[in-house]
């Protein structure tokens, strides 16, 4: 057998619940009693809805899916910190190994102007769809493209676009920002398709129409306070906002 | 009933163009006319509503996310594959069309993979020009490399997030559509029934997820894209959502199951750690190509940490009993030799159900910095799930479920029996046959969702009048009423049990009796079990709240009522196929040395069931498969 550590432990969760967008919520507390620490964030609070059914008790309701870090569907505030606050982890990667036995942990939705909540723990992220319809795409067709080795793409850039693309769309960064700014998000995407070549010939159009979307959206401006990359599970750096604010002087200029 | 596919006659290189030559065609002037239904955007539906709203067709889309990005093509790592050659090591069209049947174990239909493996290097083409950030090499071409069952280098990838980069690409131009206003996207939107009009599909039942409302959703066409079923298994390497509902509930309103029984496990996924367990994390089997398998030779050494266990009593089992493609052998072949190393007491991990997959002597041949670049992320990942870290001890291994080949019949063009209702990506049973090849389902829903049905679904388009549909047809009523109807009923029976535990029963009684080894008597003992479950939810399962509000325990309970209905299907059907083929290993029929053993005499076709009344004997229809291309051989590995 492995070395895993079999100890488990009791925890007191404070959650937030809310019936809807526009009722009150507040923390309520339970218990989570014999916890893994081989359990994840989410398996934890699997088993404490269990015991609410059992008890006639509506269970806390949360938005997840693949449960492997990569859908972005996830979201929850883990005292305090977007994710949970540990280094590139969604909540639904992290494990019960990093809380100990007495643990009080306090679970919160996503909290921004642009995403009002749902209920509970999920919240109504449709405004970052609305940024990428705004122009987050090549306009190409389908079909009648070049060849794909038609147009050679140095590493680098491939790597840079690559890093930037990264991004799992998840409102971390949002919910990390005291603006409530979706300009980490933005970012990324800008300039995932500034730097390719295929994505040049509306390079301005697109950071044009995406800032837009963003105002419209609801979202806070970014005062560089750099919260966003540190609550983004996937590391997206805030180097991309610099290449979104060049691009977007550029994109004035001409 | 002999089913008839539609496939084209003639020389195989020709059949796809002549297909599309031959298809009726739509006026542009008219396809705004038509409303088609997308269930589904993922891969294969992002793909095709984004297409079809290009071509000017009116387009409704639905998915059960709160987004069209989350589909779980985005789980998928490794690569994709594309018969572009460019290594010039040997590849082809004609290779991967071989291969793909071959690997299929010759239950695929020849005109379906060759078309697939023609339109394969459009896919590549199309995605670079979205932006998919594909690995380049230094030169700035794009890099390849090889992925399990294929002797060259065709797999395209993106680090090792392949699936996400496609369909953030099929989204980026699916987003564009829905800005222009051709594609009108219904996010958190879960598809509950198909509505049949005299016999032709004509729109689907759908619930809002968030205000709970039912309502009907019409238009000419209906296609399915709504992924794959392997959830049956309760764990899975699948997303919590996915779910066999929406084909399920096509096949009770007359779609065909076709092939059920071919699921297909996964060699390298992380064992499972407790009974908590919620679902099974692959590791790409791109880490099959510089990790090698094995476990101790000696029992007695399972407890060991593995770096202790001396190379002379290590068993390489894979590179041992298939020397020429070693750690690279087939899923099916790479599952069921970890199972057996493992029932024969030699696993390790908790339970003893694991194989160690060891990275010390790639790392050696090109050093540390070399693995980290080519699976960084999946090594992140381990360690996150495992808190060990696979540079410096073997990571664990065992297979799990993860892939469904069987789903509803198609013929050629990718429509079910019923016409007007069509099926896409993992949700159909086209291509992969009996075991589908790595790197090719990612091929697949792009080629389905790009390239073919903006043609097919033009063919059928161009033969009805537009609009023939209305909400006041009393079918329409029919069906929401039936799905109204269930609904109440489920939060009517207010028993002991929650919806999970009966569904975790459900997964126990598939995976230890339907699950990588099949027997008569382990199939007789699932079907003997899957009712009393059936019945135990119906009579004592427990679903707080209502109907009316945005309520995730019954979301789930409608999708494990499904499975409980879905599990008896696919049980039936590897009953019936007295045969092992692929992903199918019936323990009665192997070779004396283990390896599955094909009854071409008897079982050279498709299956296709057709529904009956809920625990009702399904009628099987069969669909004969004719290999005039590729010689029907005893597929080997060695
Ligand atoms: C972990 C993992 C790794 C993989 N790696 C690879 C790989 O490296 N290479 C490869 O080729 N393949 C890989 N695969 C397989 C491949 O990813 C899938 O087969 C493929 O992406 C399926 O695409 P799809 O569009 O058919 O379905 P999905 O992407 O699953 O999309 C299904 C869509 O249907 C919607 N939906 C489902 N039911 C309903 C309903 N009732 N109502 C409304 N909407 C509904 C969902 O919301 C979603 O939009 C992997 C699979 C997994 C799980
Ligand atoms: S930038 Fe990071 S935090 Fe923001 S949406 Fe993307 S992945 Fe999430
Ligand atoms: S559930 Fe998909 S990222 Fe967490």
């Amino acid at each position: 057998m492995s070395d895993h550590n079999s100890n488990t432990m009791n925890l007191t969760l404070q959650v937030w619940r809310q019936k809807g967008p526009n009722a009150p919520g507040k923390l309520e507390t339970y218990e989570a009693k014999h916890v893994s620490p081989d359990m994840s964030f989410l398996e934890m609070l699997d088993e404490v809805n269990e015991t609410l059914i059992k008890k006639g008790v509506d269970p806390i309701a949360f938005d997840h899916d693949c449960r492997e870090g990569i859908c972005g569907m996830c979201s929850q505030v883990v005292n305090g910190v977007p994710h949970g606050g540990q280094d590139r982890t969604t909540v639904c990667q992290l494990h019960m190994r990093s809380f100990k036995d007495g643990d009080t942990i306090f679970i919160e939705p996503w909290r921004a102007r642009a995403f009002p909540v749902i209920k509970d723990l999920a919240v109504d992220r449709s405004a970052l769809d609305t940024i990428i319809q705004a122009g987050g795409y090549v306009s190409c067709h389908t079909g009648g493209v070049a060849d794909g080795n038609a147009i050679l793409i140095p590493k680098p850039e491939a790597d840079y676009a690559m890093d930037a693309a990264e991004c799992i769309g998840c409102g971390a960064c949002v919910a990390g920002c005291p603006n409530g700014s979706a300009m980490l998000f933005t970012s990324a995407k800008v300039a995932q398709l500034a730097v390719l070549p295929q994505g040049k010939a509306e390079a301005a159009t697109r950071v044009n129409a995406m800032t837009e979307a963003l105002k419209e959206c609801g979202f806070g401006n970014c005062t560089n306070h750099y919260e966003c990359q540190a609550s983004c599970p996937k590391g997206i750096n805030v180097k991309f906002i610099a290449k979104l604010n060049r691009e977007y002087l550029k994109a004035i200029a001409n | 009933m002999i089913l008839d596919g539609k496939c084209p006659s003639g020389p195989i290189e020709k059949t796809w163009d002549k297909h599309r030559f031959d298809l009726k065609l739509v006026n542009p002037a008219n396809k705004r006319k038509y409303k088609v239904i997308m269930v589904g955007t993922g891969l294969a539906g992002g793909a095709a509503a984004a297409s079809l709203g290009e071509l000017g067709y009116n387009v409704e889309a639905f998915c059960y996310q709160d987004s069209p990005r989350r589909a779980h093509s985005i789980a998928a790592q490794g690569g994709i594959n594309a018969a572009k050659a460019y290594p010039n090591d040997g590849d082809s069209i004609y290779r991967l069309f071989y291969d793909t049947i071959k690997g299929g174990d010759f239950r695929a239909r020849e005109a379906d993979v060759w078309r697939l493996a023609q339109v394969s290097n459009n896919i590549i083409d199309q995605c670079v020009a979205q932006g998919v950030p594909f690995a380049r090499d230094y030169a700035g071409y794009l890099d390849n490399r090889s992925f399990g069952g294929a002797q060259v280098s065709r797999t395209f990838f993106a680090r090792g997030q392949t699936g996400q980069q496609l369909l953030l690409g099929a989204y980026s131009a699916l987003s564009r559509q829905i800005k222009a206003g051709s594609v009108k996207m219904y996010n958190r939107t879960e598809m509950l029934d198909l509505i049949v009009i005299d016999g032709v599909a004509k729109g689907i039942t759908i619930r809002d997820m968030v205000t709970g409302e039912i309502r009907a959703h019409m238009g000419d066409a209906v296609c399915l894209a709504t992924g794959g079923y392997v959830n049956v298994f309760y764990l899975s390497t699948n997303a919590m959502g996915c779910s066999v509902t929406a084909n399920w509930k096509a096949h009770k309103k007359g779609a065909f199951f076709a092939n059920p029984c071919y699921t297909q496990i996964h060699p390298t996924c992380i064992p499972q750690t407790g009974d908590h367990q919620s679902k099974l994390t692959l590791m790409s089997e791109s880490l099959r190509n510089d990790g090698r398998c094995w476990v101790p030779k000696k029992k007695e050494d399972c407890g060991k940490h593995p770096n202790d266990v001396p190379e002379d009593d290590r068993d390489y089992y894979l590179e041992r009993k298939y020397p020429s493609f070693g750690n690279l052998a087939p899923r099916d072949i790479a599952s069921r030799a970890a199972k057996a190393q493992c029932d024969d007491g030699r696993g390790v991990g908790p339970g003893g159900r694991g194989v160690y997959l060891d990275f010390a002597t790639a790392i050696k041949r090109v050093s540390e910095g070399t693995i980290k670049e080519r699976y960084g992320n999946l090594f992140e990942m381990y360690e996150k799930i495992t808190d060990e870290n696979g540079y410096k001890r073997p990571m664990r291994m065992y297979p799990a479920p993860h892939y469904a080949m069987g789903g509803l019949w198609v013929d050629y063009n990718l429509m079910s029996n019923v016409p007007g209702l069509f099926v896409l990506g993992e949700a159909n049973f086209s291509v992969h046959g009996a075991n589908r090849l790595g790197a090719s389902a990612l091929m697949q829903g792009l080629a389905d969702g790009y390239f073919v049905i903006p043609y097919t679904i033009g063919g059928y388009l161009a033969g009805i009048k537009p609009g023939d549909y209305s909400l006041d047809n009393p079918e329409v009523k029919k069906s929401i009423d039936e799905v109204h109807a269930n609904i109440k009923k489920m939060f009517s029976l207010k028993g002991k049990k929650t919806v999970s535990e009966i569904y975790r029963a459900l997964g126990k009684v598939m995976w230890e009796n339907v699950g990588m080894a099949r027997s008569a008597a382990s199939l007789k003992t699932a079907l003997a079990e899957i009712p009393k479950l059936r019945d135990e939810f119906w009579n004592n399962v427990n679903i707080t709240g209502d109907g009316g509000e945005f309520n995730q325990q019954l979301e789930n309970a409608g999708r494990v009522a499904d499975f409980l209905e879905f599990a008896e299907l696919l049980s039936k059907d590897a009953l019936v196929r007295e045969e092992s083929c692929g992903g199918h290993f019936r323990v009665e029929h192997q070779m004396p040395d283990g390896e599955a053993k094909r009854n071409d005499a008897d079982f050279c076709h498709v299956a296709a069931w057709e529904f009956k009344g809920v625990g009702k004997e399904p009628e099987l229809h069969k669909e004969p498969l004719k290999f005039d291309n590729v010689h029907l051989a005893v597929r080997s590995y060695k």
